[in-house]
């Protein structure tokens, strides 16, 4: 069948073409390693990459951790006025960028998708050359780039992510969380939620149904449940709903007199709307007034549902009505670049900057292992959450939890929850080993 | 030369040099120049656009020969991923069982799919194949956890059995080819400029390279012809006392078992997968590139695929301050109107991008990215009226 027409002439064009091609000697060929991790920076710069949610369900808090970013790396390079540099115990940090390297940053869109999120945190790894990734706002996310990260050699500051798998089963070696999980939720809330309501309860859970719902409402009633109460039944709801009506319905018949919802978002906003209409919390059950519990808050979820969320208790990471000096410097800095303070998630963001770029400070060198190292059983203080321990054999930060309560008369639109309780630190600690899961050997790349 | 006429083994060739000196083409710009921005030859994206281009070029065979639109193919490539990464966690970490379990897999997958989805045509197939993938994306959402990993997704652990490979010590484990690592990459430095040869991008090239041979010879065999009658009237087939469906059926499989191929690769390239693989809008992206490209051409899904993963990987990541640096020469005044111009249409707002160039494309070059190609081609050459053959190649689908 072959009808391909082979002329001398031809091969010896395409021969010659192909000579010239192989004579432009390249100035040298390099493989990776011949600085003894990957994206050593070179030059007067270093880059970091940003990778938060721009578009997609947590775009909101994807616009949040990147103005914090953005605040980072001007107080890093010096800039501003500070911020958490002043307040935060070590004082590495000189404000002239990192280990005198003025920090860059390359930014990316997540879309809370795991193939988008790891693709541009691998375009930020091997075109832009970043040394360190962080940000995201989804334990899926979190747990698919610090994989990512692990596999490449560089270190992954996770953003916000509250499952228990990021530093649980799916811990990395390469990989480091600040924000609170799952676990602490339900041990923060526990007590307080039994001096409010009893410790004869009966609970009906909706959850989510991904994992983050699956850890959260386990932790919830394993806690609870250590207290007396009683779970009635967990309903799993489809993570695109957005009419909880059909769910809310039978919970009345059910005889529970408390309502744990697992959701976070929108589907908190929108189940939480949805409880409130069906005229729930004016229900009198089994001589109690009826409650309703949302393990996880934030200031940007509070502010979707408005008014219903009035006297409904849940765990926070940070907020800003904290008058530590840390929490007060930061919402200064923060307040004066933007013009309103900053939520949980912008906290976190911004900590995890400078906790990487102090870490780097200290250890000496940009290396991976040599980073993480500094970073594992590192104790510091100042940065709005009172004494924290990055603890070596998971890599989460340990310290205070919040518990708050929606506010009953809010005096501006950023003023809607009020801190009920700071549980210490020792009473969320738990055991590295109980949720599984490897850390495994840190990799430097190259 | 391989059964192949001339012309299309032309094409072969060129699409063969193409993808081997992609470092050099998709690279034009030296690294520390400002247009650095636009450089597309890194190895994550090099990775994609053959991949993608595979996955273009199966549901090309469905869509641009017998024209049945199916929207649910990202659960093929969703199903071949899962089915790679567990070969990858039971037997080795060696890419081929994974590939080729993942081409296997979707198969029979799609023999399933296709075989109740093939009963009605047009719109209810396209709604039928729509939602067989939702289901497919719920169920490994949160149903299947226990396999799938479910919103977490799944990725190959040190502590996994893996029968086929010697014990791991300590550091993850990472997908190779008989001991060559897919991420291992060789940086060529000619002055200013840094070409990346990446292990894994040559693999998936040599497969795309492979698969797109497969697809001329389907095009042009006479089983290509059924299908082609499938498309321009099936009723007059089956008035003529043939039955349509074994052929449309395997023309399904056929694409399922690319869209697989594309999967198991995206896992070789990558060691993730998640349930969002599977979600329609990724269904409907596959559509968007083979109409992008020009339905129906051999080349045009894999220019589609390429032109849809440009736009998504390097006009996304631009973001204010490069803007301020590109127009720093203006007066500020005028630097922060035309960045308040530009601004919507990079970074978040690719998508608002893509959606104009989908717009203008369909609506000026119905033919796709190969019509433009051919237009312009057609203004430097001298008018050749019989040599206008309706190939499949030049002739736009609809």
């Amino acid at each position: 069948m072959s009808k391909m027409n082979l002329t001398r002439r031809g091969v010896i064009q395409t021969g010659a073409v192909a000579g010239a091609a192989g004579l432009t000697l390249p100035t040298y060929l390099r493989a990776d390693g011949h600085s003894g991790f990957t994206n050593a920076p070179e030059g007067s710069s270093v880059t970091l990459g940003f990778n938060v949610p721009q578009t997609g369900p947590y775009a909101d808090e994807g616009a949040d951790e990147l103005r914090a970013y953005e605040l980072a790396v001007e107080h890093l390079n010096g800039g501003g006025d500070g911020g958490l540099m002043n307040t935060f115990s070590s004082k590495a940090l000189q404000g002239n960028g990192i280990l005198g390297k003025k920090v860059e940053y390359v930014t990316g869109d997540t879309q809370t998708k795991s193939d988008a999120a790891r693709a541009s945190a691998r375009s930020m790894i091997e075109k832009d050359g970043a040394v360190m990734i962080t940000g995201g706002s989804s334990s899926g996310v979190a747990v698919a780039v610090q994989a990512l990260c692990q596999e490449a050699g560089v270190i992954f500051m996770a953003g916000l992510t509250h499952s228990n798998d990021t530093t649980g089963k799916d811990k990395k070696a390469n990989g480091f969380r600040h924000f609170f999980n799952s676990y602490m939720s339900g041990a923060a809330l526990a007590p307080i939620l039994a001096n409010n309501y009893g410790t004869d309860r009966k609970a009906y859970h909706l959850t989510a149904d991904y994992n983050w719902g699956y850890t959260t409402e386990e932790a919830v009633r394993t806690s609870t449940e250590a207290m007396g109460w009683e779970t009635v039944a967990a309903v799993k709801t489809p993570l695109t709903q957005t009419d909880f009506s059909s769910y809310i319905a039978p919970v009345l018949q059910s005889g529970a007199d408390v309502l744990v919802l697992n959701h976070y978002g929108g589907n908190m906003v929108n189940s939480l709307t949805n409880a409130v209409q069906f005229g729930l919390r004016d229900k009198q059950v089994n001589g109690k007034n009826f409650e309703i519990v949302v393990p996880l808050y934030s200031r940007l979820m509070a502010k979707g549902a408005g008014a219903n969320v009035k006297g409904i208790f849940g765990s926070t990471n940070w907020h800003w009505s904290l008058q530590d000096e840390g929490s007060k410097a930061f919402v200064q800095s923060f307040g004066t670049k933007y013009g309103f303070p900053p939520s949980q998630a912008a906290h976190t963001c911004y900590v995890q900057a400078l906790l990487y770029a102090d870490a780097v400070e200290r250890a000496g060198s940009f290396n991976p292992c040599a980073v993480g190292e500094a970073l594992e059983d590192f104790e510091f203080d100042g940065m709005g959450n009172g004494p924290t321990l990055y603890r070596g054999e998971d890599h989460q930060c340990f310290k205070d939890v919040l518990v708050v309560k929606g506010k009953e008369n809010p005096t501006s639109e950023f003023d809607l929850l009020e801190i009920v309780e700071v549980t210490p630190t020792s009473q969320v600690t738990y055991d590295a080993s109980i949720f599984g899961g490897e850390l495994g050997a840190c990799n430097p790349g190259a | 030369m391989f059964g192949l006429e001339a012309k299309d083994f032309r094409l072969l060739l060129l699409v063969a040099l193409l993808t081997m000196a992609a470092p050099f083409i998709l690279n034009p710009f030296p690294v520390d120049s400002g247009m650095a921005q636009f450089n597309a030859g890194y190895p994550d994206l090099m990775q994609r656009f053959v991949i993608f281009g595979i996955f273009a070029i199966g549901f090309n065979i469905l869509f641009g020969l017998t024209g049945y639109l199916s929207f649910g193919h990202a659960a093929f490539l969703g199903v071949g991923s899962y089915a790679a990464m567990w070969m990858m966690k039971l037997l080795t970490m060696n890419v081929i069982p994974g590939i080729l379990v993942s081409v296997v897999v979707a198969g029979i997958f799609s023999l399933a799919v296709g075989w109740i989805s093939l009963r009605r045509s047009g719109i209810y197939f396209s709604i039928l194949t729509l939602a067989f993938a939702q289901m497919s994306y719920s169920l490994a959402y949160s149903v299947l956890t226990p396999i799938t990993g479910g919103e977490t997704g799944l990725q190959p652990k040190v502590t996994d059995p893996r029968i086929l490979d010697a014990a791991l010590t300590g550091n993850a484990p990472k997908a190779n080819l008989f001991g060559l690592e897919m991420g291992s990459s060789t940086d060529l430095v000619m002055g200013g400029w840094v070409f990346t040869f990446n292990v894994g991008y040559y693999v998936a090239a040599v497969v795309m390279i492979f698969a797109f041979y497969m697809s001329i010879r389907i095009f042009r065999s006479p089983f290509g012809m059924m299908l082609r009658a499938v498309k321009s009237n099936q009723q007059r087939l089956n008035y003529t006392g043939l039955n349509a469906k074994p052929y449309t059926l395997a023309a399904f499989v056929i694409s399922g078992m690319y869209a697989g191929l594309a999967g198991g690769l995206m896992v070789a390239m990558d060691t993730q997968v998640g349930a969002e693989r599977m979600f329609w809008t990724a269904s409907g992206e596959v559509v968007l590139m083979s109409i992008l490209g020009g339905v129906g051409t051999l080349i045009g899904p894999v220019l589609g695929a390429g032109a849809i993963k440009y736009m998504e990987n390097i006009l996304s990541k631009i973001n204010k301050d490069i803007l301020y640096e590109w127009f720093a020469f203006l007066p500020d005044g005028l630097q922060d109107f035309v960045i308040t111009l530009v601004y919507p249409f990079i970074g978040k707002g690719w998508h608002l991008t893509l959606g104009l160039i989908f717009m203008a494309v369909v609506i000026f070059l119905p033919g796709g990215l190969v019509e433009g190609g051919q237009r312009i081609a057609a203004m430097f050459k001298r008018k050749k009226p019989s040599d206008n053959t309706p190939d499949g190649k030049t002739t736009p689908a609809e």
